[in-house]
């Protein structure tokens, strides 16, 4: 592996840059010619699992980012979350589309126990919760209405009501969601908690979450959820797109609420790679991550990317699911009920506000959740959240590939938050009312209601 | 008294005589599969799952070509992948004529003409590889009263054992001796997938086998004793010829089983054929799904079909030998 210093960078950078001139007076592709550190492995595979925001992967591979970057990508779609963080673990795919907890949970050891890191944040928001019609039918009674629809944001008050009916009848009431250590997991128990619901809690003896609670949380994989709650094994449950959109065309459900109006702007999926992977392959994880930044300015660039975006998820080997619904969502509406289309334009976030930026803030978020539920057995001192946000999270392989990109021209250096100390600030818009801070993990978890401290 | 004599001559009957039973063996068939189509086309229309209307045989036919279109389309953005590649390697060495430079294979999704190929290499081999084991031993079963009275049991419990019950035993082995690190010559999906074919579609073969070779005429085996053949001689000059047409039933038989059981053991180890193709158009759910899953079970149809008369092809080839 060759050993690199900033003088060699600097050195291959201006030899590239005179090169570069006398090439682009030739008339040959500056392409060829821009300094490029080498590559330790260049045929790569990545997973991804069948979500809209999967697209960052997608668009990399499509609009050739990758292959710029002298990457050949394979992209291959898993059949769950478990799957592909276990192959992404024992070395069979080289990275994957992971949602934000996982590298966190799995370098705790909740879970399969395994070093994994983050360089990339790939996208915020692009959740819903989504009750069946039955549910919606008992919900909707409760509601404040205007103007012959529901007011929104949707809080869980309308569906505590629900669930004590259900409780009295002696019905449970079932929720899916799509991994322990996924962020539906904890934007769920979240809204539901600040509703009163008591979502359950992880415990030595009960690894599936359902400790004291009044709705019991379980694990369906997201292309399955909609078939899973018209089978009435669910009442409801909280997944990305285009799982929510596709229970309205199908007229077998009706989304609640997005996790934008549970908390603007949440940090949703992040490229992971294993710790090992990372340490052997840097220029490769760098140049990955060049794709994904260019991946994501695409599609934030304007609403014609996203049409086209929708338009190259909906092949099957991508998400599948019919072009209209993948649009649904991505194209700056979210339909409620079937024909109550309101305006959501940030319902995905890809580039803008910072998205792509690894913050520790973020991380930190994941892991006092992880605590208020009881998936961290022991209560932890504030220092010991921020240790373990800089095992996983890393900025600096971001800073990295966004200087690379700015010396391409491919960006300019205002578009990356580069002076960050990797906190966000302090946080507000949550449906609860309760603000965050990320430098004080503690302190916001006493604020909580239900949910350990 | 003179007979009236028939007008029409011996040649005009017989033309006349073909003509009808040519019509009857195509006719029928037309107007059935007319029938059917008619059937389908009306009662599709009626029915409505939660991804639309069952789809009728045009619009299965529009999406049939549709799969044609994309797997072209797919063949020519590999043909403009190398086109970029050769030419990036020819940039390369016009700066460094020493660099190295190297072609790496395409890496696109396969279209559903690769998913039947695979399908096909998978049963064949998997097919291959129950062949190999089960002739032999049923031959051996055949001569000897002792192995056939031995292995019986064991043929009677597994033979009814569903590919399903299989695949978790195999995938679990597979996974554990197969190292996959580097550059492997099988995935991990493919040999999954053979091996559960081969242990389904094994029992067929070696049954008939069994059977061919210990229905072999008296007489030839007498023979046999008295010129005191080697075994070896017996076996390939006597026994086998003489069993096998049973073999050949044997092996029709298998083939047909394994290409159902590689439908299933592909949708569960996710080899990248038919079965794959199926189970991820059930899990997209658009509304093209169903009328896609649709055009697989007529393509695993007609191939099943195409499979057996392949068989019957080299059956009555080797008969004739």
């Amino acid at each position: 592996m060759s050993k690199h210093n900033s003088t060699t960078d600097r050195r291959h950078f201006l030899a590239a840059a005179s090169a570069l001139a006398s090439a682009t007076a030739l008339g040959l592709p500056a392409s060829a010619w821009a300094a490029k550190p080498k590559l330790e492995k260049d045929q790569l595979k990545l997973g991804f699992i069948k979500l809209t925001d999967c697209a960052p992967l997608v668009i990399a591979y499509e609009k050739r980012y990758f292959e710029d970057e002298g990457l050949f990508v394979t992209l291959e779609a898993q059949a769950n979350w478990k799957v592909l963080l276990d192959r992404v673990i024992d070395g069979q795919l080289d990275g994957a589309h992971m949602l934000a907890g996982q590298p966190l949970g799995a370098t705790l050891g909740i879970g399969t126990q395994a070093d994994v890191v983050t360089a990339f944040s790939m996208d915020l928001n692009g959740n819903a919760i989504t009750v069946s019609n039955e549910i919606w039918a008992k919900m909707k009674p409760h509601l404040a209405m205007k103007d012959g629809k529901p007011v929104h944001p949707i809080k869980a008050d309308a569906l505590k009501k629900v669930v004590d009916a259900m409780k009295k009848e002696g019905k449970p009431f079932k929720m899916g969601m799509v991994f322990p250590l996924s962020t539906h997991n904890y934007e769920l128990r979240y809204w539901l908690a600040s509703g009163g619901i008591h979502p359950g809690l992880y415990t030595a003896g009960d690894s599936n979450g359902n400790t004291s609670a009044d709705a019991l949380l379980s694990v369906t994989p997201p292309p399955q959820m909609p078939a899973t709650m018209e089978a009435g094994t669910i009442n409801g449950y909280c997944v990305g797109e285009p799982w929510n959109q596709q229970a309205v065309f199908k007229g077998i459900g009706v989304p609640v609420i997005t996790d934008e109006q549970i908390w603007p702007n949440n940090p949703e999926k992040v490229f992971g790679v294993s710790k090992a992977w990372a340490d052997k392959n840097p220029n490769t994880h760098v140049a990955v991550v060049k794709a994904l930044i260019r991946a994501c300015m695409w599609l934030d660039a304007s609403m014609a990317n996203r049409i086209e975006a929708a338009k190259i998820l909906s092949k099957p080997n991508y998400v599948g699911a019919n072009e209209a619904v993948i649009a649904n969502s991505m194209t700056g509406t979210f339909e409620f009920e079937k024909g109550d289309k309101r305006p959501m334009p940030n319902f995905n976030i890809f580039f803008k506000n910072d998205a792509t930026y690894p913050f520790y803030s973020d991380a930190i978020w994941y892991l006092t959740q992880m605590r208020r539920w009881g998936q961290i057995a022991q209560n932890k001192p504030d220092s010991w959240y921020l240790e373990t946000a800089k095992k996983v999270y890393r900025p600096d392989i971001y800073k990295q590939a966004a200087l690379a990109l700015v010396a391409d021209g491919k960006a300019r250096e205002s578009d990356f938050p580069l002076k960050t100390d990797g906190f966000r600030g302090v946080q507000g818009g949550f449906i609860d009312g309760i603000s965050y801070d990320g430098k004080k993990p503690n302190a916001y978890l006493k604020q909580f209601k239900i949910g350990l401290k | 008294m003179e007979q009236a004599i028939p007008t029409v001559s011996v040649r005009q009957e017989a033309i006349a005589d073909f003509m009808r039973r040519a019509a009857h063996a195509v006719l029928v068939p037309v107007v059935a599969m007319a029938i059917f189509l008619g059937l389908w086309s009306f009662s599709a229309a009626r029915v409505q799952t939660s991804l639309g209307a069952v789809p009728g045989p045009e619009a299965v036919f529009q999406l049939a070509r549709g799969l044609m279109q994309e797997h072209l389309a797919e063949r020519e953005k590999e043909a403009a992948f190398y086109t970029r590649q050769e030419e990036r390697n020819r940039e390369k060495l016009a700066e460094d004529p020493k660099a190295e430079v190297r072609i790496v294979g395409w890496t696109g999704k396969p279209t559903y003409v690769d998913q039947i190929i695979t399908s096909l290499e998978t049963v064949f081999t998997g097919f291959l590889i129950a062949t190999v084991f089960a002739v032999p031993i049923g031959i051996l079963c055949g001569l000897s009263k002792t192995v056939q009275t031995a292995l019986n049991p064991l043929i009677q419990i597994f033979r009814p054992v569903s590919p399903l019950a299989w695949l978790p035993i195999v995938t679990l082995i597979v996974s554990a001796v197969y190292v996959t690190s580097g550059e492997p010559m099988f995935e991990k999906a493919f040999l999954v997938s053979a091996i559960t074919v081969t242990l389904c579609s094994l029992w067929p073969t070696l049954v008939n086998t069994a059977i061919g070779v210990s229905s072999v005429d008296r007489d030839l085996l007498n023979v046999s004793r008295a010129l005191q053949l080697p075994t070896s001689i017996k076996v390939r000059k006597i026994v086998v010829p003489s069993a096998l047409p049973y073999i050949f039933t044997g092996m029709r038989l298998s083939l047909s089983v394994g290409w159902m059981v590689l439908i299933a053991a592909e949708m569960l180890a996710q080899n990248p054929g038919l079965g794959k193709f199926v189970w991820d158009e059930f899990q997209n759910g658009s509304s093209d799904s169903l009328g896609r899953i649709m055009v697989a079970v007529l393509t695993i149809g007609f191939i099943g079909f195409l499979l057996d008369r392949l068989m019957m092809a080299l059956q009555t080839l080797a008969a004739r030998r």
